[in-house]
């Protein structure tokens, strides 16, 4: 369960488009070096350029793995965000098609949250490098939630 | 000690080259005919949920997308860059903290542009699955920019 003080924080961070505190307290999002910020009403992930990510040292390009985590990740946190679920969303499944070579450079992401249900969320996950409009992967994902309890009224 | 095969050797070759992979500290655990085993061994910066402790999907995803991608070279007979088209996990139940993650792999269809495969990712048990993994690699053929050169790297040390 998230306690309520988390989702304040949670709420606050948000209002404030300030995600580092968030993104701290998660080691895997520092390793690969993931950064959330906010876009409007939408949210906006960056993985910035890394040696250490790289997978194909031919091109070089990211590893296949690292770019999934990041989406991954990054659907994760649009869902403590903007679902307001009672517990840390747990993945179910993720499927991922890679389009183009994620190429030694800046990697973007968004998500769009296709359906919420009561238990379970749909959210699709779109990457991409130099040109929105030419994604190097897309990815959707499902995510185990707990309602939050209704409150009395 | 026995000398590795050189199927064996050549796993060890390619995946020292990836450096994200190196940075996880993986490692072969066999190479065979029948497919790969890789480990992902415990390590506090691959947490997902620092409540639970539980390596986070993204590590398991590297861990899978590598064993997948490096079960080709168990199924062809000369080194071929073989990029991920794409690859659905099924996460069964969440991982334990403190323990190693095993990926197996082994591909159940090669045709000429496209392979076909499949594989688990477990701690203890392999019948006890933490994840199911099915992807498709695309066949590049030998004479990709840089993989016959690469090919001949994996192969001469391991001869």
């Amino acid at each position: 369960m998230i306690p309520a003080d988390v989702h304040a924080q949670l709420r606050q961070a948000h209002a404030q488009g300030n995600y580092a505190p968030l993104l701290q307290l998660i080691p895997y999002a520092s390793l690969i070096g993931i950064q959330c910020s906010r876009d409007g009403d939408d949210l906006l992930f960056c993985l910035p350029a890394s040696a250490d990510n790289i997978g194909n040292p031919l091109l070089p390009a990211i590893h296949g793995g690292v770019i999934a985590g990041f989406m991954e990740l990054s659907a994760a946190l649009y869902l403590l965000i903007f679902s307001e679920s009672a517990s840390i969303p747990r993945i179910i499944d993720f499927s991922i098609d890679y389009l183009r070579a994620g190429l030694y450079r800046d990697t973007y992401a968004r998500c769009q949250l296709w359906r919420q249900g009561r238990r379970v969320t749909n959210v699709a996950i779109t990457a991409w490098q130099g040109d929105p409009d030419q994604p190097i992967a897309t990815a959707r994902a499902h995510f185990k939630i707990k309602e939050l309890p209704v409150p009395l009224k | 000690m026995n000398e590795p095969s050189p199927l064996m050797a050549q796993a060890e070759r390619f995946l020292s080259a990836l450096r994200h992979c190196q940075l996880l500290k993986m490692r072969v655990e066999r190479a065979d005919a029948d497919g790969i085993t890789l480990c992902l061994p415990y390590s506090p910066q691959i947490v997902g949920n620092p409540q639970s402790g539980a390596i986070h999907g993204g590590a398991i995803t590297t861990l899978m997308d590598t064993a997948l991608g490096m079960a080709t070279l168990c199924a062809l007979a000369e080194f071929e860059v073989c990029p991920t088209l794409d690859l659905r996990i099924d996460y069964m139940h969440p991982g334990q903290a403190d323990k190693a993650v095993y990926g197996q792999a082994q591909c159940y269809q090669v045709t000429r542009d496209v392979i076909f495969i499949r594989g688990c990712a477990y701690q203890d048990d392999p019948d006890q699955p933490i994840a199911q993994v099915v992807g498709t690699y695309m066949r590049l053929g030998k004479d990709i920019k840089g993989g016959l050169g690469f090919g001949r790297q994996l192969k001469a040390v391991a001869q």
